[in-house]
């Protein structure tokens, strides 16, 4: 279980994350919403150990970030970038290998590239394995990070926005295969993402801020309302129901 | 997956051997006549011992500097690290004065420098990591600043300094192809050698670090202590080819770029194995040119400075970005 208390970051004078406190559950989708400069990219950030905070701890699986080993740690959890790249020449194979780089010491076994080979193929990135990832289109690349992340095997995933600049069908597609992962392989994935309708249909459980605070937090359910959502994003938001589903309005 | 991936560069590195084997015995044994046999041969494994403690220097120390400051334009060259060195070993002569510096050899001045050396540039680079956490763009600009103002400085003691003082520095600090320091071919020889090896333990951190900050941490990479040794390393490695040889800013950027150009690859062991062969291969080619043909008119300093300056022109056009 990941949870953490008190919170507070700042850049420079600005202070973006305020006393932050919560304990998320595990084995969902979590969805970190908020309007732009909320602090869900800074709060993922911290959560993951690539931001350490001006005040505050995390605590992971019961034990404090930073008396984790890096090592360790990184078979327990795993973070991607917003729009990951790499001027160096790695094909999507290789690049999908780096995810069991915390799990050997140098030469991967049968099993690591039995897993690596799974990954290829629940994001369909097999053909094009032999690639160099720098010859990809943005959506194919953000595919092969995805399934380094797979590969990485760890219970929990963690995603910053990586919806960014993709198309509908690319972006439902990585959503079907996070659902996946949590279903099958109990994984648990945290994600930031803009688009509240892809929010409402996916995640199961949502952490909402604004201006540097969690205003709001639980399960999807009980988040998508229109009373809640026109707070979140300051501006007016309606909820329809589309099936069992619902649908948010806010053009 | 791997042992096919390690046999895919056989080929370059084999023709890169042959092509300094046979370079390496061009340079040997050209023109040796029996009279001048047992000086020039000497005097000739000695020129190829000193490029290849340069060429090992050199292509580690960029390699490892590019991946840490997730730059394939500058190196430690071209951020005037070597610019420190001789500002350092200036400033030790000029504060120390004549008479403490007679006693020292100059092997002990070198490792004195060395230590020296090591502190500052660790230091400069974590004051500016601590200015300006995490921005690997804002260290490389100062970086930029700190060479220029250390050339600068070093010009300006010298000019300050006693005659008979700066004539010691002279014969110590102004070493090139055509003069190389060979009082500290051993001792650049072993610290070149032990750095190096010490940085190749870390191999598979730096491989991960290609992908980026984020990422090397969330692959567990102990990413603060890396790019620290990797700085250290590269401070070091910078000092042993600055003394042996004097500043060669763009050997670096020359050598390094034409081994991406063979070795498409992020890993480093073959990255850096490529960037010293290839090192080699310039240096001795270079060394044979000057010495044979061109018979000392054009030092070789220079050449490279020249083809390495232009291809530095060449990569900023290209790449428009830093």
């Amino acid at each position: 279980m990941i949870s953490f208390e008190g919170i507070l970051k700042k850049y420079g004078k600005e202070t973006v994350l305020k006393n932050v406190a919560a304990s998320l559950p595990t084995e969902k989708i979590i969805a970190f919403i908020g309007g732009n400069g909320a602090g869900k990219s800074t709060l993922l950030g911290i959560i993951s150990r690539l931001l350490d905070p001006n005040a505050g701890s995390v605590c992971i699986d019961g034990r404090m970030i930073n008396q984790w080993n890096c090592r360790e740690l990184a078979k327990h959890l795993t973070i991607l970038g917003q729009s990951p790249n790499s001027a160096a020449r790695i094909t999507v194979e290789e690049l999908v290998s780096f995810g069991r780089f915390p799990h050997t010491n140098g030469t991967l076994s049968e099993e690591d590239m039995k897993i690596v080979g799974e990954a290829l193929d629940m994001t369909g990135m097999q053909p094009f394995k032999n690639r160099f990832i720098d010859e990809l289109s943005g959506g194919q690349r953000q595919m092969a990070y995805i399934a380094m992340a797979i590969a990485q095997d760890t219970k929990y995933i963690l995603l910053d926005e990586p919806l960014n600049n993709l198309d509908m069908s690319r972006s439902a597609g990585i959503m079907k295969i996070l659902r996946r992962l949590v279903k099958e392989k109990s994984k648990t994935v945290m994600i930031v993402i803009h688009d509240i309708n892809f929010v409402s249909f996916y995640a199961d459980y949502i952490v909402a801020l604004k201006d540097g605070e969690l205003r709001y937090m639980g399960d999807a359910d009980s988040i998508i309302r229109p009373e809640i959502l026109s707070d979140i994003f300051s501006t007016d938001i309606s909820v329809e129901k589309f099936g069992d589903r619902k649908i948010c309005i806010y053009y | 997956m791997r042992r096919p991936k390690n046999k895919k560069f056989f080929p370059q590195f084999f023709a890169l051997l042959l092509i300094l084997l046979v370079l390496v015995s061009v340079y040997l044994f050209c023109d040796v006549s029996a009279q001048t046999l047992n000086y020039n041969i000497p005097r000739r494994l000695g020129v190829l011992a000193a490029i290849a403690v340069v060429a090992l220097s050199v292509g580690v120390s960029t390699v490892v500097f590019q991946t840490v400051t997730e730059n394939y334009i500058l190196t430690p060259g071209i951020m005037g690290l070597d610019n420190l060195y001789i500002f350092i070993q200036g400033l030790t002569i000029y504060l120390l004065g004549n008479g403490t510096f007679n006693m020292m050899a100059s092997t002990s001045h070198f490792v004195f420098t060395l230590i020296v050396m090591m502190c500052a540039s660790v230091g400069i680079f974590l004051f500016m990591f601590k200015l300006n956490k995490g921005d690997i763009y804002f260290v490389v600009l100062s970086g930029l600043i700190f060479g220029m103002a250390f050339g600068g400085l070093s010009s300006f003691m010298q000019v300050l300094m006693d005659p008979s003082e700066f004539s010691i520095l002279e014969g110590r600090m102004f070493a090139s192809f055509n003069r190389i320091n060979m009082d500290l071919l051993g001792i650049a020889a072993l610290v070149s050698t032990a750095v190096s090896v010490w940085m190749f333990c870390d191999i598979r951190s730096l491989n991960a670090i290609v992908l980026g900050r984020r990422q090397a941490i969330a692959l567990g990479v102990e990413y603060k202590r890396v790019v620290l040794k990797s700085l250290i390393v590269v401070a070091l490695l910078t000092s042993a080819s600055t003394a042996l040889v004097g500043p060669v800013t763009f050997l670096g950027i020359l050598v390094v770029s034409i081994a991406r150009h063979i070795f498409p690859t992020f890993r480093h062991d073959i990255l850096i194995g490529g960037s010293i062969l290839t090192g080699l291969c310039a240096l001795v080619f270079g060394m044979l040119a000057t010495e044979r043909v061109m018979q000392f008119s054009v030092p070789l300093g220079v050449i490279i400075n020249f083809v390495g300056g232009l291809y530095f022109i060449y990569l900023m056009l290209k790449v428009k970005r830093v």
